[in-house]
């Protein structure tokens, strides 16, 4: 990997972070990641802070990873605008530059009564305005060809064929780590705790030490309303809305190819069923309110009104072969139902990326060239780092390869042929890569979020061990130290005296200190 | 998406070719036994594929005594056990291939394995017994809502993290399941220090067999609840509590019923699925019930030429039997091999009735002058007293056997001699379940 830049690495030992910089970004989700990483095209100190252990911990790892083509887009607000102009850099520059699942399946939105069949007409109309290529709407028979397992009540779709699907995981740590490859630093377990408004710029402190920036861009998700307190902003809030899902197994029988919604009603857009780039079927999400930011469990109602609405348009789906359950926070801003990216005119030099929620991912890219100009409004123009260097790849992926072409990897480094997680055929190879990235991965789930081990159908049942000690092996700590996520999520509480040995009786003094 | 990578590798061709008689998927138990039946019936070009750094599959982390009751007629650690199959294989020259993983299996049998020192090696084998064992179901296959903080693990984890990591997964665990491996979690997570508050089980019974309930739980004070289930996990970064809640007779919660239990861990012990991805992309048709290849009495897959033991098959409750199964295919691939068998005109099919789940083989569909009698192997539905199983053919009863117990969690064997077979009223085969008349 390119980048010698391996401040991220050292985070748990003595390390004290750079004291000053040119831009601040606080939070490491798809929205801060994307705006660091197009911040790197410039001659600019740039600096990343997030307060978890890994990037993608947020909104940006549960969410439906869809390109929303921007056919329903409001162009009178800003994540209309951003939603379109971000499918296109899609198209144009992302997919391209790295090297992260990006797979233009289509959207299909399937009118399941003809009484819905004007609101087809409606948003083919508004997606012509806002200038999405290839709308179209088919009548039954061509929609039941192209997805065989629809309802049999459905009477037509519009069908939007620039619509995709990302893996978001890959997509926030490739921009992370091409960010870093490319000079800016990325800073974990930094949680920003205050911010002081200077002369020329900010004091920010942070768990890992203090730093002084020109400009500081939040990107805090969920808890921008907090940051943006932090320097007197205080006239939003985030309200976090969960969506809850469930995920199937690859290994399933109902084939589904492009992304399917039913029509939207003034209510709710409706349940989605859509593949992953992995080949797995997803469906959700429902939209609940709720009070608490961390509260990411899933429900019994829920889950059951993300089934039950999945089968309107699907209706061959049950429970069987569901291989995951979880839930994301949409941390939106309700008054508005907008994005709020903008200079706030009473702090000079402070950026809100806030109330980023659906299509923050789809628009991410767009988000981020948004926020360029800001900087350059505050700062004038900035002049590009002609190193700057857009492309980047991950570690490879054993799995998708042909058979010759895994005989000759492993050739080339043994470590390749030695398989971790059975159900995802991830290598030692590519685990390591991981913990080796620009940005590390540090913890069990950074490590599944980059290359998938644990993600499968025993989700980690055999390959858990054999990844804590890999972990705990090259972050040499011990292995009761590993974390699946956050600060307190160890996995291992203590050391078993002898083992091996069936002991009997008092184990007391199990030493929880190795 | 990555097709630039591709370019890497593709000039070179690196691949390794081999063929041989029988490749073993798996060096389990099942594999173990097949191997030692194959090459005893003659076959000697024999390769076993295992994917893990030593021979005996999931017994190797099953430090607890109880195996071999049957086998051996004595009581052995898993580990003790497997070592004798081990060395059988060993001393028979059977070749092994260990931190070796089986990335695919196609219809025409070429085997295409994985490891760190051959890197990918294709085989074109003319027999394949598929012994790749279980996995344990998890808790988002059983679609238990709430937060997803760590401290959930699966039994058979948790004990693999004890007996070979030496690391204890938690101090205060709910244990959701009384399958065996539950059981046998609970009295293990009590013995190392653990609190075990509870183990939940949703049917009226226990999904284990009855020596475990009396040694793993009643001797130790662990209470066991029939009838609950879990109902929400809680716990932002580690596990913090679970509701529990009665269910009813269709395992649905029962409002009012709910109440909590602390503990920062929860064991699932909620049942094994045959690992069976590999046989279904080589075409390998599965029961519904069983989750295994549907197979005859050699235990020759719809695909010829392979064929399947072991757990891969069906969830077997203890090994002795895994062995006595194995050996079947493993001497019945050798013999086709050699052309010692012949194939029935019209195969036996066998049925069943609505009180058993299911029997393994589905039907018999070779004669073997060698072979006296084949043993059916079948899982009642829930737990009855002093019952006959009976097999019948055209309304005319065969044979019959009694059972004083039957569960559930303890299979049912029958044998039937292969004389019966040769004058059969109709090449049907029925079994039924019928409760002992009063005395
Ligand atoms: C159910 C659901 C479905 C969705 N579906 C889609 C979809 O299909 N397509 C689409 O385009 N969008 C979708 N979205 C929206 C999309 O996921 C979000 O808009 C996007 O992920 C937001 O990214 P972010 O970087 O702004 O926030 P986050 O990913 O939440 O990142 C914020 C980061 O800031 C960090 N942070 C917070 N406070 C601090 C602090 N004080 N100091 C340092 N770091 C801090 C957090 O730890 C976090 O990592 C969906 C969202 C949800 C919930
Ligand atoms: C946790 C647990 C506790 C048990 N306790 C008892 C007990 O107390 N008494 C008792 O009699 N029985 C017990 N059993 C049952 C008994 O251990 C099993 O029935 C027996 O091990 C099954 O043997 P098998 O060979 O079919 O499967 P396994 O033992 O699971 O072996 C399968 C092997 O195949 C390998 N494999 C799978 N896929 C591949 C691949 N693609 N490539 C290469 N190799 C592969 C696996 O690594 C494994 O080594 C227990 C089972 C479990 C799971």
């Amino acid at each position: 990997m390119g980048g010698d830049n391996r401040s991220a690495r050292v985070s748990l030992g003595e390390y004290i972070m750079q004291s000053e910089t040119d831009v601040l970004v606080v939070g490491g989700g798809v929205t801060g990641t994307a705006i660091a990483r197009e911040l790197s095209r410039y001659r600019l100190d740039v600096v990343l802070v997030e307060k978890s252990p890994d990037v993608c911990t947020g909104t940006s790892k549960s969410n439906t990873a869809l390109i929303h083509a921007g056919f329903n887009a409001d162009p009178d607000k800003q994540k209309g605008r951003l939603n379109v102009r971000g499918n296109e850099l899609y198209h144009e520059r992302i997919q391209h530059e790295l090297d992260v699942p990006i797979e233009w399946r289509g959207a299909l939105v399937v009118a399941t009564d003809e009484s819905e069949r004007p609101k087809l007409e409606e948003l083919l109309e508004k997606g012509q305005r806002n200038d999405v290529d290839g709308l179209e709407i088919l009548e039954r028979e061509a929609l039941l060809e192209k997805e065989p397992h629809l309802t049999d009540d459905a009477v037509a779709a519009l069908w939007a064929p620039t619509a995709g699907i990302v893996n978001p995981f890959e997509l926030t740590v490739g921009f992370a780590n091409n960010a870093v490859e490319n000079g800016a630093s990325v800073e974990l377990e930094a949680e920003v705790t205050d911010i002081t408004k200077t002369d020329d710029g900010f004091t920010v402190e942070t768990a890992k030490g203090e730093i002084d920036a020109e400009i500081v861009i939040n990107a805090a998700g969920l808890y921008a309303d907090e940051v943006s307190k932090m320097v007197g902003v205080d006239d939003f809030e985030i309200t976090p809305r969960r969506g809850e899902y469930y995920l199937y197994d690859k290994q399933f029988d109902i084939d589904i190819d492009t992304t399917i919604f039913p029509v939207p009603t003034e209510v709710t857009k409706g349940i989605v069923v859509t593949p992953t780039d992995e080949g797995n079927l997803l469906i959700g999400p429902n939209a609940q309110e709720i009070d608490d930011k961390r509260d990411k469990a899933t429900t019994r109602q829920g889950l059951d009104k993300v089934l039950n609405g999945a089968q309107k348009t699907v209706p061959d789906l049950t429970k069987k072969d569901v291989i995951k359950e979880f839930a994301g926070l949409r941390p939106a801003i309700k008054e508005t139902g907008d994005f709020r990216i903008q200079i706030e005119e009473e702090v000079p030099g402070f950026i809100n990326a806030a109330g980023i929620q659906s299509p923050g991912l789809a628009s991410a890219p767009a988000t981020a060239e948004l926020v360029v100009d800001l900087v350059e409004e505050l700062r004038g123009d900035l002049e590009e780092d002609p190193a700057f260097d857009p492309n980047y790849s991950g570690p490879p992926k054993v799995r998708h390869m042909s058979h010759e072409e895994r005989a000759g990897l492993i050739e080339e480094d043994a470590r390749y042929g030695q398989i971790i997680c059975r159900c995802e055929t991830v290598t030692e190879g590519e685990i390591r890569d991981a913990i080796n990235q620009p940005v590390p991965a540090q913890t069990v789930n950074a490590i599944k979020r980059r290359v998938r081990p644990g993600a499968g159908r025993c989700q980690g049942g055999f390959c858990g061990p054999r990844v804590i000690e890999i972990l705990s092996e090259e972050l040499d700590i011990p292995m009761t130290e590993v974390k699946l996520e956050e600060e307190g999520s160890e996995l291992l509480t203590d050391e078993i005296k002898q083992p091996l040995l069936e002991k009997s009786h008092e184990s007391s003094e199990v030493n929880a200190d190795d | 998406m990555t097709e630039s990578r591709q370019a890497v590798t593709s000039d070179v061709d690196a691949m390794r070719r081999e063929e041989h008689d029988l490749v073993v998927v798996g060096g389990g138990p099942a594999g173990l036994g097949a191997a030692q039946a194959a090459y005893d019936e003659g076959v000697d070009d024999i390769v076993i594929l295992e994917r893990d750094f030593e021979l005996g599959g999931i017994l190797q982390q099953c430090v607890h005594p109880g195996f071999g009751l049957e086998y051996f007629e004595e009581e052995l650690t898993g580990p003790e056990y497997a070592q004798e199959f081990i060395e059988n294989v060993a001393e028979r020259g059977v070749d092994i291939r260990l931190d070796t993983m089986v990335l695919e299996v196609t219809h025409d049998r070429t085997v295409y394995a994985v490891n760190d020192e051959d890197g990918v090696t294709e085989i074109d084998a003319e027999k394949v017994i598929l012994a790749m064992g279980c996995r344990e179901r998890t808790r988002d296959a059983l679609d238990i809502p709430g937060s997803r903080p760590a401290g959930i693990f699966t039994a058979g984890t948790a004990q693999r993290l004890i007996n070979m990591e030496g690391k204890l997964p938690g101090e205060k665990a709910v244990i959701l399941g009384s399958g065996d491996v539950g059981l046998i979690m609970a009295r293990h997570m009590h013995l190392e220090g653990a609190e075990v508050e509870a183990v939940l089980e949703i049917m009226p019974y226990t999904g284990g067999i009855t020596r475990n309930v009396v040694q793993c739980l009643e001797d130790f004070d662990i209470p066991l609840r029939t009838q609950q289930t879990i109902t929400e996990i809680h716990g932002n970064d580690r596990v913090e509590g679970v509701t529990v809640q009665e269910v009813d007779d269709d395992f649905e919660p029962i409002p009012g019923t709910e109440y909590e239990i602390e503990c920062d861990t929860v064991l699932l012990s909620v049942g094994l699925i045959p690992e069976n991805e590999l046989s279904v992309d080589a075409g390998v048709e599965l029961h519904s019930v069983t989750g295994g290849p549907i197979v005859d009495e050699t235990r020759e897959t719809n695909v010829e030429d392979i064929y399947a033991c072991g757990n891969v098959l069906h969830v077997h409750d203890v090994v002795d039997w895994v062995t006595e199964e194995s050996m079947i295919a493993g001497r019945s691939a050798a013999r086709s091999l050699q052309d010692r068998v012949e194939t029935r005109k019209e195969p036996i099919e066998i049925e069943s009735t609505a009180k058993l789940r299911y029997v393994v083989p589905d039907r018999i569909s070779t004669i073997d002058p060698d072979r006296e009698e084949i043993p059916l192997y079948m899982r009642v539905h829930a737990p009855m007293e002093d019952v006959f199983v009976t097999l019948s053919s055209g309304g005319e009863e065969l044979t019959r056997t009694f059972e004083r117990r039957a569960e559930p969690g303890e299979m049912v064997t029958l044998n039937v001699d292969s004389d019966t077979l040769a004058e059969l009223p109709e090449p049907r085969l029925e079994l039924d379940v019928v409760q002992r008349e009063e005395a």
